[in-house]
């Protein structure tokens, strides 16, 4: 079947469709990947009667081979001639639907999936719905487990007759004799019964819901829980109570606690589906079983879900029903024997002060958060103090910050670099609510003492932090504030300090601005090019370029290019190296300033800044003088 | 060492709890029951009310007539359940209840006449009510049953002498098949097989004996049993990767196999094709793999026609990056090729060797080394020299490159060793293809010149047709 008779640039297909048959897999997997070039060089004809059955017959392939085929036949449609021929797809997809490898035959099934779209009604009756009963009365429970994702594609578009027997399909594969079938009906069956009637949503999908949810095997019962919201999305609030309610209700008190955690998972989801009354008489009660479950892994998902679950429930008493009902849980949870069902309650409950107001945000959170902050997993305090603007935005951040303190300051000195680094991160933050003033008075010194923490991952972030403060607080404070304490740090005996100045100037030259960078960080820079360790002199020169562009040309010119020449002579070898880089870096820049009088200077050193930009541009826009 | 055709009994003694096995992890056990104190397990939540136990007489002081009525007594007191994560929790009742267990296991184990009919379903509910329970979440999500210490179960002091029951039960010469098999029926079965995924060991050695006799003696759960085992298996393969009691179960189907009749029957075809083979997968092979080589093995020794499948299958899973799980690979093909048959030998040593070959240019040398070590097996080495004219072809290049190039000094004098009993087997095929191998290789080097041209040929035609795909 090769295609290269007398046509000289067919040679290559030719080539490929060889190493379809290659024994070499990573060729085999090549050309699959190039499969469209081979059917558009074949062309549609010989892609139908050639390529297709020969694909089909190389089903017992590498897994690899065959998931690369399996996507590449769903794109395949306008490579076989189009809508009209989009069936002679199926046969090779049907194979693929029925592998063992649980990823080729998901990709399968999407493909089949996409082509089911681009079936017409009569195509699908006459081709694609066979298929489906073909997989879904297979032997082997792989083809089966496939057939499931299948009926939902085809069922809105074949006559009702046909409608029957899909229905009928699936019923038998819920009640399948394998637990794996069973499960892949439970986990389609919620976008299966969007698409059925109503009145069969009454009839069919609700007995297989209630058959689903008490079957023996957990795994099953718990996929149930997932459809529950589909299917209650679905029925009018009426009929909830006796189709749905019962069944739900025995899921929130299973034996096993996966299904109890998979109903605290989606706690917020079935809220939204069985609306408002039937969430005050029954969720409510459910939710606070599920907090005081037995399981930690069940109250850490209720957990979870304690802000999202309270914001949804309907206005008129959901004050009083959070208050004489989920309080009191919540607080219970706040000294939980678990450090996970802690920490999912910090990283929501500030989210209950607004829902909550001013008055019982002081009254009854309030207490809660202090207690948080004093927890002994930092993972806690951790949650609580990067979730502070919530509560800033109902009672002020005064409120909490004499606690807010010693927590701060003690995750600070944390014995983790994890949670010292955590914390950092949330410091220009936590700097913006504070306000300069407490800021100055209580955090500075922390901010200071991560310069010189003893790992390096500790010093980077401090540095970062800095820069922030700095965009935050502005020039002038960073002038009187942190720089004579980083420029101190220049004549450390310690070199790792002193290389933290340069990083620290490196961040921010920027925002500090042209005046105390030229006046006050270059001088500091410059005498470090005299420093005994290697380290920190070609850091110097790294430095250098970084804060060119900053400086004004005058110094550029006068002080730090005899420094880099000096330093380009240098016995070391890397030293040399980052000197010359910025030499060269800086000859760029001149080249292009050279011409132009001092005014257009500034331009074309923003536009160094911002990247790469050619001089010719430069020449362009700049008007030239004379 | 290969797992014995008959799972071991536990060694236990039912008078004491196996104190030493508890002392195995005695701070990581201690840790967790102050950690969790006030919580109850999940088997503990559904006791509605907590009965207060009094002890009743001995059931060695009980005159005859009384005793199947004390003994029923005894069974019903004992399904009372109580909380070990509170360990100071009632402790008069579960002595009690101790003190129970062990008459009643001592009881059905030594003496005869006791295992009367209407003692059955008392039995099999106190067993059921005790050791059915949902396993709780691993304290440890990423769990490695190589690296860490499982969570051992905190009611083994019960559950144990519970087991310990069940297994005497079972192993009773008055134990009736025909009555027991009302109550031990599917249902329960199932149950019993879910309860493999228990992380503590100490529970998975009792489950596995005890499931061991239920299949040696309630005929009809047999293919009801293979059927879930398989479902078990296939689940863990394709679905979640996870599963405690892979080994125990495989330990059992190997004493299972041993036994099937011949010729195979196609569902144990298929389930050595689709499920043993397919678990080689198995991210976790190490914790199973002796287990699961034995089984192989053991229905290659059935029926010689199933090798070219097992070998086929394990080639088809050859790891590709995990050189640790390819040495216990090799270790399997050793073990297969130690019982094969000549003639089956023959159907796949094409394949096969080229797979070794593969192996033998390893960088990592444990892997090079243990495929190097098959020229140590003289059953292998004979099968090898009959074979010397196909064999010799697919690995001499192999060889002969890697004794030049590879960086560890062991392999490099391997294979000379190799290369060497090659020479001797068959001198003159090992002249020509010296022979031809620098003819070859350059050959080689002039075949990716042009191999590169037709890749850049067919990117520059992949672009033109795309700009034309795109224009239509």
């Amino acid at each position: 079947m090769a295609g290269a008779d007398g046509d000289d640039s067919l040679y290559p297909i030719a080539v490929l469709i060889d190493e379809l048959r290659n024994e070499d897999v990573q060729l085999r997997l090549n050309s699959i990947k190039k499969l469209s070039t081979i059917a558009l060089a074949l062309g549609v004809e010989r892609t139908r009667t050639e390529l297709l059955p020969f694909l089909t017959d190389t089903i017992y392939d590498e897994d690899e081979v065959l998931l690369a085929l399996a996507e590449q036949l769903g794109n395949f449609t306008m490579l076989v001639g189009g809508p009209e021929y989009v069936h002679c797809l199926l046969p090779p997809l049907e194979s693929l639907a029925t592998v063992e490898e649980t990823v080729v035959r998901d990709k399968a099934v999407e493909s089949l999936r996409k082509i089911s779209q681009e079936h017409s009604p009569v195509d699908l009756e006459v081709h694609f719905e066979p298929l489906v009963k073909r997989l879904a009365s297979g032997d082997w429970f792989t083809s089966r487990t496939s057939a499931c994702g299948l009926f939902s594609v085809c069922y809105p578009r074949v006559s009702s007759t046909v409608k029957a027997e899909i229905r009928q399909h699936f019923r038998t594969l819920c009640s399948d004799d394998t637990p794996m079938v069973r499960r892949a009906a439970a986990s389609k069956l919620g976008e299966f019964a969007k698409v059925l009637e109503l009145e069969y949503v009454k009839s069919d999908i609700i007995s297989l819901f209630t058959a689903l949810a008490s079957d023996e095997q957990d795994s099953v019962r718990l996929l149930a829980v997932e459809a529950c919201v589909s299917i209650a999305t679905l029925l009018p609030q009426e009929d909830l109570e006796t189709l749905v309610m019962p069944t739900l209700r025995q899921a929130a008190e299973d034996k096993s606690w996966r299904v109890r955690y998979m109903v605290a998972d989606k706690f917020s989801e079935l809220q939204k589906a069985v609306g408002p009354e039937i969430t005050k008489n029954d969720l409510v009660p459910a939710f606070q079983n599920l907090l005081k479950d037995c399981e930690a892994e069940v109250r850490a998902a209720a957990a979870n879900k304690v802000k999202e679950f309270c914001e949804n429930l309907p206005e008129d008493n959901r004050e009083q029903i959070i208050m004489t009902h989920i309080l009191p849980c919540v607080k219970e949870l706040v000294s939980d024997t678990n450090q996970h069902v802690k920490s999912a309650l910090a990283s929501v409950i500030m989210g209950l002060s607004t829902i909550l107001g001013k008055d019982n945000t002081i009254e009854h959170l309030l207490p809660l958060f202090l207690a948080q902050l004093k927890d002994e997993c930092p993972e806690v305090r951790l949650n609580i103090i990067s979730n502070l603007d919530c509560v800033n935005e109902v009672i002020g951040i005064r409120q909490l910050s004499q606690s807010l303190l010693p927590a701060i300051v003690e995750l600070a000195e944390d014995a983790k670099w994890r949670v010292r680094l955590a914390i950092i991160e949330y410091m220009p933050l936590l700097a913006g609510q504070l306000g300069v003033e407490f800021f100055d008075e209580k955090l500075n010194t922390l901010c200071m003492a991560w310069l010189i923490d003893h790992v390096y991952a500790i010093r980077e972030a401090a540095t970062c932090n800095l820069m922030k403060l700095v965009e935050k607080f502005g020039a002038e404070w960073a002038q009187n504030t942190i720089v004579p304490k980083v420029l101190g740090m220049a004549n450390d005996p310690n070199y790792l300090h002193r290389m933290t100045t340069l990083f620290c100037i490196n961040a921010l030259s920027k925002a500090c601005g042209q005046e105390i960078t030229t006046k006050q960080m270059l001088p500091v820079v410059l005498k470090m090019s005299n420093d005994q360790v290697a380290n920190v002199r070609f850091n110097v020169a790294k430095s250098l370029q970084k804060i060119g562009p900053i400086l004004d040309s005058n110094a550029l010119q006068t002080e730090v290019k005899p420094v880099l020449e000096k330093l380009a002579s240098d016995t070391d070898m890397d030293v040399k190296y980052f000197a010359q880089e910025a030499i060269s870096g800086f000859k760029e820049m001149m080249s292009c300033v050279i011409p132009h009088p001092p005014d257009c200077c500034a331009l074309s050193w923003s536009v160094m800044e911002r990247g790469q930009i050619s001089c010719k541009l430069l020449l362009i826009t700049v008007p030239h003088p004379n | 060492s290969l797992p014995p055709s008959s799972p071991s009994s536990p060694t236990t003694s039912f008078s004491v709890p196996s104190a030493e096995k508890v002392d195995g992890f005695p701070r990581r056990s201690m840790r967790r029951a102050r950690q969790r104190r006030s919580h109850s397990s999940s088997q503990f939540r559904y006791q509605s009310s907590q009965v207060e136990l009094t002890p009743l007489p001995l059931l060695k002081d009980a005159p005859v007539a009384e005793l199947h009525d004390l003994f029923c007594k005894k069974l019903q007191q004992c399904c009372v359940l109580f909380d070990f994560l509170d360990c100071v929790a009632d402790l008069k009742g579960k002595e009690i209840k101790r003190a129970a267990l062990n008459e009643l296991v001592e009881s059905v184990a030594t003496s005869r006449g006791v295992l009367i009919e209407p003692l059955y379903p008392e039995a099999i509910k106190m067993i059921s009510v005790n050791i059915f329970r949902t396993l709780p979440p691993s304290e440890n999500p990423e769990f490695d049953p190589e690296e860490d210490e499982p969570t051992l179960e905190a009611s083994w002091p019960h559950l144990q002498l519970v087991y310990e029951f069940f297994l005497r039960f079972l192993e009773s010469p008055d134990f009736q098949p025909s009555m027991a098999k009302r109550y031990v029926d599917q249902k329960f079965v199932l149950q019993l097989l879910e309860l493999f995924d228990s992380e503590d060991p100490r529970e998975r050695e009792y489950l596995k004996t005890i499931l061991h006799r239920v299949y040696g003696k309630l005929l009809g759960l047999r293919a009801y049993i293979r059927k879930q085992i398989n479902n078990i298996f296939l689940r863990f393969i394709y679905e979640t990767e996870h599963f405690n009691g892979v080994a125990e179960l495989l330990e059992i189907l190997g004493s299972i196999i041993n036994g099937f009749a011949l010729p195979l029957k196609s569902e144990h075809k298929q389930f050595l094709v689709r499920v043993l083979i397919p678990l080689h997968t198995a991210k976790s092979l190490s914790i199973f793999h002796a287990q699961l080589a034995y089984c192989v093995v053991q229905f290659m020794e059935k029926d010689a026609t199933v090798t070219e499948y097992i070998i086929r299958g394990l080639l088809k899973y050859w790891p590709k990056t995990c050189t640790q799980k390819e040495v216990m690979f090799l270790g399997e093909i050793e073990e297969i090729l130690d019982v094969i048959e000549p003639s089956q030998f023959m159907r796949i040593q094409e394949p096969l060797f080229k797979q070794i070959a593969a192996c033998i240019s390893s960088p990592h040398f444990q892997v090079a080394e243990r495929a190097l070590y098959f020229w140590n097996n003289e059953y292998i080495l004979s099968l090898i020299e009959e074979n010397c004219q196909v064999i010799l072809p697919l690995v001499f290049a192999t060889l002969y490159r890697v004794s030049k190039e590879h960086w560890n000094q062991t392999i490099v004098s391997l294979i000379y060793n190799v290369l060497k009993t090659f020479m001797e087997m068959n001198s003159k095929l090992f002249d020509d293809l010296t022979a031809s191998y620098k003819v070859e290789k350059q050959n080689r080097y002039q075949r990716k010149i042009k191999s590169t041209g037709i890749v850049q040929q067919f990117d520059h035609l992949l672009m033109k047709r795309h700009a034309l795909f795109v224009k239509c």
